[in-house]
């Protein structure tokens, strides 16, 4: 069993859950995920690995309600168990090549870069990252971001916290001002925020990494239910990613793909109005 | 030889169980079982034998049901395979043992598939006794909980060895669980037979990834040896536009969901969407599998796609027969070409008509595209049925581990690898293959692996 050993509101909507998994803890590296059930019956769902500290042998996950599991899951405290935890899976993102690099942040994709920017950091590269969510109570992480990042821009769509408008505003901007000012750009969050990003560094020609999020099963590559299109090329995310040259996505398709079933998980909240399940 | 037919196992009626996930078949009573015990010849050279990959005695526990004496034909095949519950049901016998029965000149081959159900399901209820064999003090690392590390497993621990096998999936019993539905296998059987490894000794890690979780290295040193069973890996798909549509899954994804995940349940947390029309891409059992899952969900009519003929069609006959019974239709000398879709959901399957040519390397004869035979085939999921390409994980992750330029993994006549104290087997070295193949590689395996701990 999997315990809950911390749990955070870190916004209305953002938990951060410290997680009693050893195991995973032991080999965890920046980039990597696991998958999570509930109980015995539950789904099987995958969620980046924000955070790790071996000697305690706990994980951090961020979860953002907005499923039938992530629902469930907020309804949990610190002391219950979770059924089961598999990972590290996945391959560990290395962006120590790149010197010049800017991370771009959108919403709950912050769980990806924190650990990220910590690791940047840690190896002695500048650490540059522009940050946003819809408002100023989404902004997961602003404190510890503020801790690790050189230079740190953060956007509200409504204006509540920072610059007013989107992430895309600024990183172009940047590149407007400079194009030669990174040659790197690792950018994670919600597919249409993704893919808007890697629309402004095309137009510079900078290559942009991105983390995939899509349904998955086993996490193994036994399923192929996360596959994707990359450069023409069907890849798993769950074996060859979860990160991938954001220009070769091809994001229409993991778009629609994670649609697949949002009539069923819309349908397996409000019949059971109060008690998601 | 006095002429007995063959005796049929009891069977639902197709109508009741295409609507119903309970087993299919209910295998022989005793009345059933003696007359059909009796057909066996009791041949000198047992030619049945040696279609065994597991080489049961099978005259002799036939020759047991004869006496009635069903615990002693248990005990029999008990000597050499590990799940008789399993294989009674899932081995294609009569592309093995009964292939070579004498009987099948004549009035068809003695059903030693269903003897040895028979013999192994009268027992499936009673606790029976396990003697915890004394401990050797060696210890070895199973990567895989289906059947061939069950297999290798069970050996092991008759012979004293301390067994842990490491499973990537919450519950352990790999295809068998997640692979094989629960008309054709209960899951209860599996989890019997996994009970019975456990009171053996066995210990079993879940949730732990060979490669990710632990690495081979760690494994090596801390057992006297290792035995890599991962089973098959990646899906295989058709390579064709539209397929990733949304209702076009592998198999893979479409069984796991249904029988490890148990999306059939009303309520489940993992969901599955079955749709009115569905056509399924292969003919091997997995293809059954998938059609006759997708019929008891609830489709209004499923396809069998393939593009070589009946004669060709690599599923067991029993499967095909069931199939064809509940309603599947069979679609042979057919090949898609391209999936369809509307708003992001298949509508339809686009297809050509093949016939076929010269036999290719596999000796079976090749599909050639007619020309000008293209049609469409209107559905709305698409569940795709071709076997599976190796895994990268654990040769990712050690990369000093020797593989073949399809990653599958390389063994000698002992199923041994390149390195020191490394075997394996099953699908993960022969590629997508059947339960009972993999079985006999842990078998095979077992025996190399007891060699080389008696030497250390």
């Amino acid at each position: 069993m999997f315990e809950i050993v911390k749990k955070t509101m870190l916004t209305d909507s953002v938990i951060e859950y410290v997680l009693n998994a050893p195991k995973v803890a032991a080999k965890a590296l920046p980039g990597q995920f696991i998958l999570l059930r509930i109980d015995a019956e539950g789904e099987r769902v995958p969620f980046t690995i924000s955070d790790y500290d071996r000697e305690k042998g706990t994980i951090t996950l961020l979860i953002q309600s907005v499923g039938a599991t992530t629902m469930r899951l907020a309804k949990m405290n610190e002391g219950d168990c979770l059924h089961d935890i598999v990972g590290p899976l996945g391959v560990a993102t290395d962006l120590s090549e790149s010197n010049k690099i800017l991370l771009v942040a959108g919403g709950i994709g912050v769980a990806v870069l924190y650990p990220q920017a910590k690791y940047l950091k840690s190896i002695g590269k500048k650490v540059v990252c522009v940050m946003g969510a819809r408002n100023v109570s989404l902004l997961a992480y602003l404190e510890e971001m503020k801790q690790v990042c050189d230079e740190l821009y953060v956007t509200t769509d409504d204006g509540t916290y920072g610059e007013k408008g989107f992430v895309t505003n600024v990183v172009q901007r940047i590149f407007e001002q400079d194009k030669n000012a990174y040659d790197l750009v690792f950018a994670v969050g919600p597919l249409p925020m993704m893919r808007a990003v890697c629309n402004v560094t095309k137009t510079f020609g900078i290559h942009t990494v991105v983390s995939m999020n899509p349904i998955m099963i086993d996490g193994t590559g036994m399923c192929g239910c996360c596959r994707l299109t990359v450069g023409g090329v069907v890849k798993y995310a769950c074996v060859d990613g979860p990160e991938f040259d954001g220009h070769q996505v091809d994001f229409d398709e993991v778009i629609n793909r994670n649609r697949y079933f949002s009539e069923i998980e819309k349908q397996h909240v409000c019949n059971l109005t109060g008690e998601v399940r | 030889m006095a002429k007995i037919e063959r005796q049929h196992p009891i069977e639902l009626d197709a109508e009741v169980r295409k609507h119903s996930f309970c087993e299919v078949t209910d295998g022989f009573d005793e009345e059933r079982a003696l007359i059909e015990a009796s057909r066996c010849l009791n041949c000198k050279n047992a030619p049945c034998k040696k279609g065994c990959p597991v080489e049961i005695d099978i005259p002799e526990f036939i020759g047991f049901i004869k006496e009635k004496k069903y615990f002693e034909a248990l005990a029999s095949i008990k000597k050499t395979s590990n799940l008789p519950a399993v294989c009674g049901r899932v081995c294609p016998q009569e592309t093995q043992c009964e292939q070579h029965c004498i009987r099948g000149r004549m009035e068809g081959p003695v059903a030693i598939g269903t003897l040895e159900r028979f013999v192994a399901d009268r027992f499936l209820n009673e606790e029976i006794e396990v003697k915890k064999p004394e401990r050797i003090g060696k210890s070895v690392a199973v990567v895989g909980s289906g059947p061939s590390g069950l297999t290798l497993a069970g050996d092991l621990a008759n012979a004293g060895v301390d067994v842990t096998i490491f499973e990537a999936f919450h519950e352990a019993g790999g295809v068998l669980l997640y692979g094989i539905p629960e008309f054709r296998l209960p899951k209860e059987i599996v989890k019997k037979e996994i009970e019975n490894l456990k009171k053996l000794g066995v210990k079993i890690e879940l949730n732990t990834v060979v490669g990710k979780t632990v690495f081979l290295d760690e494994l090596r040193k801390q057992f006297d040896a290792v035995y890599l069973c991962s089973g098959a890996g990646l899906p295989m798909f058709l390579g064709i536009p539209g397929e990733n549509l949304n209702g076009v899954m592998s198999a893979n994804e479409f069984l796991t969901r249904v029988n490890l995940m148990k999306a059939y349940k009303p309520g489940a947390a993992t969901p599955i969407k079955i749709g009115k029309h569905v056509a399924v891409v292969g003919a091997g059992n997995v293809a059954m599998d998938a059609a006759r899952t997708a019929m008891r969900l609830g489709a209004e009519s499923v396809s069998v796609v393939y593009r070589r003929s009946r004669e060709e069609v690599p599923a067991r006959a029993e499967e095909v027969r069931h199939a064809m019974e509940e309603g599947v239709e069979f679609k042979f000398l057919t090949n898609p070409v391209r999936i369809e879709g509307e708003n992001g959901a298949v509508s339809k399957m686009v297809c050509v008509k093949m016939e076929l040519g010269e036999p290719d390397a596999s000796g079976r004869r090749s599909p050639i595209t007619i020309p000008n035979s293209e049609f469409d085939l209107p559905c709305d999921t698409v569940i795709i049925a071709l076997g599976t390409k190796s895994s990268p994980i654990i040769s990712g992750s050690a990369p000093e581990l020797e593989v073949s330029k399809k990653g599958l993994v390389i063994v000698d006549e002992n199923n041994k690898t390149n390195l020191d104290n490394v075997f394996a087997g099953g699908d993960n070295v022969t590629g997508a293959a059947t339960v009972i193949l993999a079985m006999g590689a842990g078998k095979n395996a077992a025996k190399a692996i007891l060699k080389l701990l008696e030497g250390k």
